[in-house]
């Protein structure tokens, strides 16, 4: 039996004094996806069919290469706080919820891994 | 936890149609949320009729009907039936509302009135409201000083004073609190909108001084970053107050206070 006052219960652990940092963050990515994502679909529909040899030669473009390494992180980060947010809503049993955070953070961390290579990769070896 | 269906002991089933009032030529059909916490049975919903030729226009006004004259076992919280003390909040036609403050016309067809989503119930349409008001107490809602008291009166612009309207009418209803999605699967830790239009009622108050520590109390990914602007709170609103825009106040006070 929970014997703890009501006034108790609410004020638990106390504040965390975090989350505004991921609430900024969120919008800043947000924004800054904006002008990417926009580049990022001209750059599809520019090289749509177009043959193997040029499309890798204008991702080695240095600007190109940038912009799409720019994209994947602000993506990805925006991806990752996205998700935290509603493991944190929806995910309640303790252990579960740490794992997932875990989880959720490792496969931002993979993807990114993964993509920043290929665009390394084509940027500099071709 | 989000909970898609009803637990077992909350799943509701057709309850008594108690008949029509004799010689009523004006009827309105009720059906209304029945759990009584000793007969050891599931919540059910009773059927009613109205003889609206010998009633007020407001839905509370068909509730005291039914306990006056059909059946005085229901079980409700009323006061001031005129939408200023908040006791009456219940769920009616699917909206969190004040039930002396909604009138029958509004509602097409039967009346259908349940307790406040998400709560622990007491009794038929009474709500355990308990955590609700710890939260409200936890927001400190008082003014906080440090400098010594004027001899008169803590003094204050008009400018200043016209930033706490719409914000000191809120009557904690629960409405907003209990229509909001966030507040039913996080109400141990997410404050709510009602409290949190509470805080920010102190925060934006000029006279205040504690600003920062009621900043620093509310800063926490549950107590203020559940909301995610679902506005339902300031849909269900019965005083047309906008929590969703006290909170989003309240956030961008968090990001002024560190850029």
């Amino acid at each position: 039996m929970d014997m703890r006052t009501p006034l108790g219960k609410v004020r638990g652990l106390g504040s965390a004094k975090v989350g505004t940092e991921h609430f900024w963050v969120q919008r800043m990515s947000a924004v800054a996806m904006v002008p990417l994502a926009i580049f990022f679909i001209i750059f599809l529909i520019r090289y749509a069919g177009a043959p193997y040899a040029e499309v890798i030669g204008a991702l080695s473009n240095p600007i190109v290469a940038v912009l799409f390494g720019m994209m994947v992180i602000a993506g990805l980060v925006h991806m990752r706080i996205g998700m935290q947010e509603i493991i944190l809503d929806y995910v309640h049993s303790e252990g579960l919820k740490f794992l997932s955070l875990m989880l959720n953070t490792f496969f931002a961390m993979l993807i990114g891994g993964l993509c920043l290579f290929a665009v390394l990769k084509i940027a500099f070896v071709g | 936890m989000v909970e898609l269906a009803l637990p077992k002991n909350s799943k509701m089933s057709e309850g008594k149609v108690w008949p029509k009032p004799e010689g009523a030529k004006n009827v309105r059909e009720y059906r209304v949320y029945r759990w009584n916490p000793d007969d050891g049975k599931n919540p059910s919903i009773d059927t009613y009729y109205i003889d609206l030729d010998n009633c007020g226009p407001m839905v509370l006004d068909g509730l005291l009907y039914i306990k006056n004259n059909i059946d005085p076992t229901l079980t409700l919280r009323r006061s001031c039936r005129e939408g200023i003390c908040g006791s009456c909040a219940m769920n009616i036609d699917g909206t969190n509302t004040l039930a002396c403050t909604k009138g029958m016309d509004d509602i097409t067809g039967t009346v259908k009135i349940y307790p406040l989503p998400h709560m622990p119930v007491v009794k038929d349409l009474v709500p355990d409201l308990t955590n609700f008001y710890a939260q409200h107490r936890s927001i400190e809602p008082w003014l906080k000083t440090v400098s010594p008291p004027p001899a008169k009166e803590w003094k204050q612009s008009h400018e200043d004073r016209q930033k706490l309207d719409g914000l000191y009418e809120c009557i904690l209803c629960a409405c907003c609190s209990t229509s909001c999605p966030s507040y039913w699967w996080n109400g141990d830790r997410y404050l709510g909108p009602a409290t949190l239009l509470q805080a920010y009622r102190w925060l934006i108050d000029s006279r205040d001084e504690a600003k920062g520590e009621r900043l620093d109390n509310l800063e926490d990914p549950f107590r203020l970053y559940r909301c995610h602007t679902i506005m339902n709170c300031a849909q269900a609103c019965p005083k047309g107050l906008n929590p969703a825009k006290a909170i989003a106040e309240i956030k961008k006070m968090m990001v002024e206070r560190r850029l």
